[in-house]
């Protein structure tokens, strides 16, 4: 398993990516936004702000680390459990917020349940609910942009869980078969709502799946930011450069529940959950920084109090926005309304307007 | 103007819109050499190469999957699946993806896949060969559904299907793939509208809607019947999503009378659409009640076939019994 900095902030210089200090600054910052964020759409959920949230804290690293290797021109099709994806494509804080509110800004028209992100303007593909089917959209996309002699990667992420689907399968096996320019990559957080990893497969691994569609398959720390900023980079630069298909498992942990409605403590104990935040991705990276001198603890308090400041005004701010308008239950389903469509729109825009 | 028969109509339309649009891209099992088993494609590889005619492995859902993904990128996936009954490992992708990323995403990832697939029975291919499940479609919302019965519609949906910017399920006749040629418009740009059906003949006693392969059957009960005297309005829907609603109102106030007869299973087919919105838009009109005939509520059988599909006799009966209440 690929590791560059060990659990106490210990490092080996041989492995160190070559990132600026205002890369890892950056990196580190855009991590402190995810744990943030993910703390207060909890908050927002209980509170009623939110219909819904998908925790992702503890799995920083995994989000922050794989997309700062893409490039601008590369797509992404994340799963609902990366924001920090979102973020780090570019895509600001209050256009992900109006997804997760499904307001009336909102790209998606509010459609989606939140967390099921949709950003065209920043290479984010929509997503669905079903676990593995967007994997397939990967390697569409990635042997288009082939076919359209255009040198870019699209990248893919997943839970472990997705792994057993048989979408995963045909995925792997089309991206084998047409050495697609795509990046697989599986954040093993250890549970799929309720099922351990060990039981979601026999494999040793999940990276080793890979081995049997023909192409590589690495295994990283996945609470190691530096990691799998370099275990993607790779990948991406050898799709870049027509080497084909990547998978890549990256071993972290779900702090949280799988979402909103799911209660944790039914299906696994506190020790484990204990031992898992020894391993804290923030933590060790804080500590990768202090030791390096770029970084001190006063500073991340600082910044952390700085990043609560300016989630809680973003919130307040897109609270203001209306939902999105009773029209707009028909639009997009197709790219012209049918005629039982625009029926069915006329009658109940006329039972609105008497309301 | 050539004369074609059915799948020599696809052939054609793939050739002349692949040589119009190089986004035009073409996957599928056995497409390319073998030029797929009903030969739709036949001679495309040659002239088009692998990268556009992709053999691909035998997955529905990676075939399906692949093509969005393509879709989302600005392609313009052309899909065959060997068989109808062989789509639902792609179901998925269909249901879930294929018809809703359009509207989930705001419009801002249309994916413009259209899916060929030959369908229905009398070729002796039993259970999973033969099947009729157009409803399965006509019930997701974001998905257009097209079924033509002559060589010369089936370029013309053809064509507007590729041209389009929706999912289109594109169920091809494959009983009538070779049964006779009909002259084809050569314009390359001839295309036929969806939602909009086929008078196949005129008529004043009943009306007797279809689509599909049982255009035929129908045809041959029409001819039947007009020796007994009853003159049947027979109408070919030719897209059943969108459904061409008014040419069969106007054809029920005219003749007060209507069967709608298609292979697919009779529960929950989409006869019961077109029935039920008959009853509520026009039965005021009626004369008598509206009379269905579909396949039976069975599996498809293999050895019983020909007793299993709804025969000109089996039609013509419906008609008197409309004909006559």
């Amino acid at each position: 398993m690929l590791q560059v900095i060990t659990a106490d902030g210990d490092f080996d210089p041989k492995l160190v990516p070559d990132l600026s200090d205002e890369d890892l600054l950056k990196i580190h910052r855009f991590m402190l936004t995810v744990r943030r964020l993910n703390e207060k759409g909890m908050s927002l959920q209980r509170q009623g702000r939110l219909g819904f949230f998908m925790e992702s804290t503890g799995q920083e690293a995994c989000q922050i680390g794989a997309a700062y290797a893409l490039s601008a021109q590369d797509w992404a099709l994340p799963s609902y459990r990366d924001p920090g994806m979102c973020l780090v494509r570019g895509v600001p804080l209050a256009t992900l917020l109006d997804q997760l509110m499904a307001n009336s800004a909102d790209e998606s028209k509010g459609r989606s349940l939140p967390t099921h992100w949709s950003f065209r303007k920043w290479n984010v593909v929509s997503l669905s609910s079903p676990i593995g089917s967007k994997l397939l959209h990967a390697v569409g996309i990635a042997y288009a942009a082939k076919y359209k002699r255009d040198k870019l990667v699209c990248f893919t992420s997943m839970g472990e869980g997705a792994t057993s689907q048989g979408e995963f399968h045909a995925a792997m096996n089309f991206a084998g078969v047409y050495r697609a320019p795509v990046v697989f990559f599986c954040e093993n957080n250890q549970y799929a709502i309720s099922l351990p990893a060990r039981r979601q497969t026999a494999s040793e691994s999940f990276a080793i799946k890979a081995e049997a569609y023909g192409f590589e398959g690495v295994q990283v720390d996945g609470n190691d930011v530096l990691a799998v900023y370099k275990a993607v980079r790779s990948a991406v630069d050898k799709a870049r450069s027509g080497g084909g298909p990547t998978l890549i498992e990256a071993v972290t942990y779900r702090m949280g529940g799988h979402s909103s409605s799911d209660d944790p403590s039914v299906y696994r104990n506190d020790e484990e959950v204990e031992m898992w935040k020894r391993r804290d991705p923030i933590a060790r990276f804080t500590a990768y920084l202090t030791r390096k001198g770029i970084l001190t603890e006063s500073a991340v308090q600082k910044q952390s109090e700085e990043i609560d400041a300016y989630i809680s005004r973003t919130v307040k701010e897109r609270e203001t926005v209306k939902p999105p308008a009773p029209s707009t239950l028909f639009t997009d389903v197709y790219s012209e309304m049918p005629w039982n469509l625009q029926e069915e729109a006329e009658e109940f825009m006329a039972e609105e307007g008497r309301e | 103007m050539p004369m074609l028969n059915l799948v020599q109509s696809v052939n054609e339309t793939l050739r002349t819109e692949m040589r119009r649009n190089a986004d035009v891209v073409l996957l599928g099992e056995d497409i390319g050499k073998d030029g797929g088993v009903f030969r739709a494609t036949a001679g495309l590889l040659n002239e088009f190469g692998p990268e556009r005619v992709m053999d691909t492995p035998i997955a529905e859902d990676g075939i399906i999957g692949t093509a969005i993904g393509m879709a989302l990128y600005g392609l313009e996936p052309v899909v065959e699946i060997q068989f109808l009954d062989f789509i639902y490992p792609g179901f998925n992708q269909i249901v879930s993806e294929l018809a809703k990323i359009r509207y989930r995403s705001g419009g801002g990832y249309p994916a413009h896949v259209v899916i060929r697939a030959p369908y229905g029975g009398g070729i002796k291919g039993a259970l999973y060969h033969s099947q009729s499940t157009e409803a399965y479609f006509t019930h997701t919302p974001g998905l257009y559904v097209v079924t033509p019965s002559t060589p010369a519609d089936t370029m013309g949906l053809l064509r507007t299907a590729i041209r389009g910017s929706d999912p289109v399920m594109f169920l091809e006749p494959k009983r009538v793939y070779r049964t006779s040629k009909e002259e084809v418009p050569a314009d390359e740009d001839f295309t036929i509208p969806f939602g909009k059906a086929r008078v196949v003949y005129e008529g004043t006693g009943v009306t007797l809607v279809s689509w599909g392969a049982m255009v035929h059957t129908c045809k041959a009960a029409a001819e039947m019947a007009a020796k007994e005297n009853i003159s049947v309005e027979l109408i070919d829907m030719r897209t059943l999503m969108p459904f061409d609603l008014e040419t069969v109102l106007g054809s029920v106030r005219k003749t007060g009378r209507v069967v709608i007869a298609h292979e697919a299973t009779k529960v929950s087919g989409f006869g019961g659409e077109i029935a039920a919105q008959i009853a509520e838009r026009a039965i005021d009109s009626l004369r008598a009640p509206i009379v269905r005939l579909g396949g039976f509520d069975t599996p498809f059988p293999y050895a019983l076939e020909n007793r299993y599909l709804p025969s000109p006799e089996r039609v013509l009966r419906s008609i008197r019994k409309a004909a006559s209440y």
